[in-house]
């Protein structure tokens, strides 16, 4: 049994026969079962997935109406609730919060008949780009073990990378979609803001943050956005696709298509083998009939501090419910005065939470808002304004997804500021809320490299085209685990 | 000099749901935290849904207190800590980053004065705490969520009231433009609160905070007011502080918080996309509106002749007013208002009273044209009145039933009048000599008919048979 295919050869090999669902169930299983002891991607296994599996498969016997999933096996990020099941965002403080209702996109999958295979790791609340910051301990980058998977949702990356699953669904608030699947060479992609509800996923940073696939190939992205977008009335800020079909056309190519490479993403900082990938790939989308050429952004360089100034109020505005009044961890109330028991209970945020929740205190308080949190803002409007007169040129922006290779787990662990600088090409998409996709395009010394390609507002299928056409060119090795 | 500011909050309870989800906005009727969902108990994962009847009908309070309506409304968060507050934060409104809470600055007259509005926001009610336990030491603190996310607007006043009368005028007004736009009903349990700024002899501004009803409203601000005055008396400065209101004792208290000291962190809810409110949608909600009361009040007194004052208490009353409008017709429309502001008001002067009245405009309608054609005695009419709301029979079978039609017969008047001034003797000698004491005999009349015999007719006859 072949656990490599892509979602869409897994739903051909089901529907002709060729494989049961209950069959590729147990395999993956299985395989979980052999390798994430060593990966530690997923923090639960659904129990159920083979008896869902069978059923499937009854119902594919006895020719009944099957979703579009025929049992996919996906793997859910765990900040994003499915009904029964323990949500923690990888946190003590939910530790044992099991979730009362469907996450909009879990309920969409449940109806295509997927089978949600796991909830898997992340950074502490979505705070991080590592993994490193788990309460429930780091995730491992396939590629090598000693290295991160990038995050948040590095969990995601690493259990479609490493087949424990055909596709996931993380949640990019700066890059934690596109920064593991960079790292752990996935698609990884996070669509225009609004495009996909979040109702269900956990917030962050709710204005600038989005659900989206991690897959082995375009094509599966774009089947996976086709089951899971469109306006939601849970939540308010989704916008109306047309019941836009991505995978339809994804083959047009990008012959005459403008690309603009940022100039701020291919100066100082960036890792020399990284910018021979970047150039390489800016040769290969000339190859296929696209125009390239420089265009500078020059509020990129503000954008991480806006970026983290922005998360931050956003997540200590968040995360302030989190007082274990009504749910949490066990902790008797009796004695306390409300005050001191919150106080208490929220000691149990992990060191990042806690760290940025504390500048989220800070920034946007009276007295210091001017200073930081009105500024951050302001840079994000400039930001876009600058991003929109850049897509009346191009078509579409290239970057390099990360500037630099995987790193060591522990390397930046103790260095927030250099830790966050890794943002620097993935920010841009969240605080203008374009689309923008990661691809895998080369492995250097055993690492992953991802290039990035980012679009105008609603242009996500033109997107997904594009990544498609790059895609084609590029080969890979095998992942070694 | 003294000065009085409101901050008085409202729930719009009339919606049919919270203000961003579908729980019921009526939460009065339920065990403790049975009217809650994912969202309004700030569950992890669930975002606001914004109810658009709600800004509607805030809008709408806006427009009726005269106050600007901005082209784009939008909503912040209040950040605090506090356990009936499932998310730690409030999503309400703000004024600070430009005009954008559903109401800006606007006026109403109250008597002779008018009474500037600062602004009116929308936002959810927090849950409620209930406090169980003799003494501090055992004291337990329960929350019930049922009411957080309760959709509130919230008034403001500029500091113009300078006594508390006039602070009871002006809740008057209000509750009554309330009622009469459908908003609200201010008279249920917890759907009015208000806080209070007071400052006298241009002193520091107190804020009294948790006043739970109109009526104590005023006790508040006159309590507060006597206790800046004995201060300043003795040359005591007045500290600017939060007061807090207590109900028990009906005296305002020293809060030891310091509220005033509270940063909020105020900034935009993300989750809630600005909502356009543009001249369109502008003149489709006051196409909705109701007739206001001022006007109500102008058409009784031109159209129908109704004196000013009877127009005056009908108008403002939007219980009364409408069943006003459902029974009258043209000829006997002050004949209606007369019956509703004279005898009706103190038939039905309680929720549960009205509710068991079996009165409809079709009585009402038919007991003003039986008294105006001379059917039944205005006098007979109270009676008839009290026997309708009792049993809900017709006009004509009250009357017949209970024998109140007119004694039309004037031969048989005559009778009955011819034996009065036989057994009366000394009256009719003194009514020669002094005309105005035949009421003593036209009231002798009236007893021996039980109140049946028209007045006006039988003050002729009397005069007529006595010669004078």
């Amino acid at each position: 049994m072949n656990l490599k295919i892509s979602a869409l050869e897994f739903i051909e090999e089901v529907k002709t026969g060729n494989i049961t669902v209950e069959e590729f169930t147990a395999k993956t299983i299985e395989r979980i079962n052999q390798i994430d002891d060593k990966l530690h991607a997923f923090l639960s296994v659904n129990d159920n997935a083979l008896d869902q599996a069978r059923n499937i498969d009854k119902k594919i016997k006895s020719g009944e109406k099957v979703g579009d999933c025929f049992g996919m096996p996906i793997s859910i990020k765990d900040n994003m609730c499915i009904k029964d099941t323990k949500t923690t965002c990888a946190s003590k403080m939910l530790e044992n919060f099991v979730a009362p209702y469907d996450a909009t996109v879990i309920s969409k999958l449940k109806k295509q008949d997927a089978i949600f295979i796991g909830k898997v790791n992340m950074d502490e609340f979505a705070m991080g780009l590592t993994t490193e910051f788990s309460a429930f301990g780091p995730s491992k980058n396939p590629w090598n073990i000693e290295h991160v998977p990038g995050g948040s949702s590095g969990g995601s990356a690493v259990s479609v990378s490493s087949y424990e699953c055909i596709a996931s669904l993380g949640s990019d608030t700066g890059g934690s979609v596109r920064n593991p699947a960079s790292f752990c060479s996935t698609v990884g992609y996070k669509p225009t803001y609004g495009l996909i509800s979040r109702y269900g996923l956990i917030s962050y940073a709710n204005s600038i943050e989005q659900i989206g696939p991690l897959t082995r190939t375009v094509k599966d992205t774009a089947f996976m956005l086709n089951l899971i977008a469109g306006v939601d009335p849970n939540d308010n800020t989704t916008v109306n696709n047309n019941n836009e079909d991505y995978l339809k056309n994804i083959d047009s190519g990008i012959e005459g298509k403008k690309i603009g490479i940022i100039t701020e993403t291919i100066g100082d900082g960036i890792d020399p083998e990284v910018m021979t990938a970047t150039k390489e790939a800016i040769s290969k989308l000339e190859g296929l009939g696209a125009i390239c050429e420089e265009v500078s952004l020059e509020m990129v360089k503000y954008s991480v501090a806006a970026y983290y100034t922005i998360t931050a109020t956003e997540a200590g505005s968040n995360l302030a419910r989190y007082d274990n009044l009504r749910y949490g961890y066990e902790m008797p109330v009796e004695g306390y005065e409300f005050n001191s028991y919150i106080s208490k209970a929220r000691k149990n945020f992990g060191p990042e939470v806690t760290r940025r929740m504390i500048i989220g205190g800070f920034v946007p308080s009276a007295g210091h808002a001017g200073k930081y949190f009105l500024k951050a803002m302001k840079v994000k409007s400039k930001l876009t304004k600058e991003i929109n007169e850049a897509f009346k040129k191009f078509d579409l922006l290239i970057a390099p997804t990360v500037p630099i290779l995987p790193f060591k787990i522990g390397e930046k662990i103790d260095d927030p500021v250099s830790l966050f600088l890794v943002d620097i090409n993935t920010v841009t998409a969240n605080l203008t809320g374009k689309p923008a996709i990661s691809i895998p395009f080369k492995i250097v010394n055993g690492l992953p490299i991802g290039i990035q390609l980012m679009a105008n507002s609603m242009n996500d299928k033109m997107l997904l085209q594009a990544a498609h056409a790059l895609e084609k060119t590029v080969t890979l090795p095998e992942i070694p685990i | 000099m003294t000065k009085i500011g409101l901050e008085i909050h409202c729930q719009l309870t009339n919606l049919e749901s919270k203000l961003f989800c579908s729980c019921k906005a009526n939460y009065r009727e339920f065990e403790p935290n049975e009217n809650i969902c994912p969202v309004c108990a700030g569950m992890p994962g669930s975002l606001p849904r914004l109810n658009q009847e709600a800004v509607k009908k805030a809008t709408m309070i806006a427009m009726a207190l005269n106050c600007s309506t901005p082209e784009k409304i939008a909503f912040f968060r209040k950040n605090y800590f506090y356990p009936d507050l499932p998310k730690n934060f409030q999503i309400t409104q703000l004024n600070i980053y430009g005009d954008t809470s559903v109401g800006g600055s606007g006026t109403i007259s109250v008597g002779d004065k008018k009474i500037r509005i600062t602004r009116i926001q929308l936002e959810e009610d927090p849950g409620r705490l209930i406090y169980e336990g003799s003494s501090s030491k055992n004291q337990i603190t329960l929350v019930d969520y049922n009411r957080a996310g309760t959709p509130l607007v919230e008034i403001v006043t500029e500091p113009d009231f300078e006594t508390p009368k006039e602070v009871r005028d002006f809740l008057n007004i209000l509750s009554d433009l309330l009622k009469n736009l459908g908003v609200a009903d201010p008279s249920l349990e917890g759907a009015m609160r208000a806080d209070a700024n007071v400052s006298t002899r241009g002193g520091n501004k107190v804020e009294i905070k948790n006043i739970g009803s109109f009526h104590d409203l005023e006790k508040a601000a006159h309590f507060e007011i006597t206790r800046q005055e004995s201060l300043h008396d003795r040359d005591i400065p007045i500290a600017q502080e939060t007061r807090h209101w207590d109900d028990r004792r009906k005296i305002t208290v020293s809060s030891r918080s310091k509220e005033e000291d509270m940063d909020y962190r105020y900034f935009l809810e993300g989750d809630i996309p600005w909502v356009k409110i543009n001249p369109e949608i502008r003149t489709e909600l006051k196409s909705e509106m109701p007739e206001s009361i001022s006007s109500k009040k102008e058409r009784y007194v031109t159209k129908y002749n109704i004196p000013e004052q009877v127009a005056d208490v009908l108008s403002s009353d939007k219980y009364y007013s409408d069943m006003f409008e459902k029974s009258h017709t043209e000829s006997n429309a002050k004949e209606v208002a007369n019956i509703i502001t004279t005898e009706l008001m103190g038939l039905e002067d309680t929720r549960e009273k009205r509710e068991a009245s079996k009165l409809t405009a079709t009585h009402l309608r038919d007991l003003a044209d039986s008294i105006q054609t001379g059917k039944v005695s205005r006098n007979s009419s109270k009676n008839a009145l009290h026997e309708i709301l009792k049993t809900g029979k017709s006009v004509s079978q009250i009357i017949s039933d209970l024998d109140l039609g007119n004694v039309s017969d004037e031969s048989e008047l005559l009778k009955i009048i011819d034996k009065i001034i036989s057994d009366e003797s000394e009256a009719v000698e003194q009514a020669k000599s002094n005309p105005q004491t035949i009421n003593y005999l036209v009231g002798k009349v009236m007893q021996a008919t039980k109140g049946k015999a028209d007045p006006t007719s039988t003050l002729n006859l009397l005069k007529k048979q006595i010669g004078i």
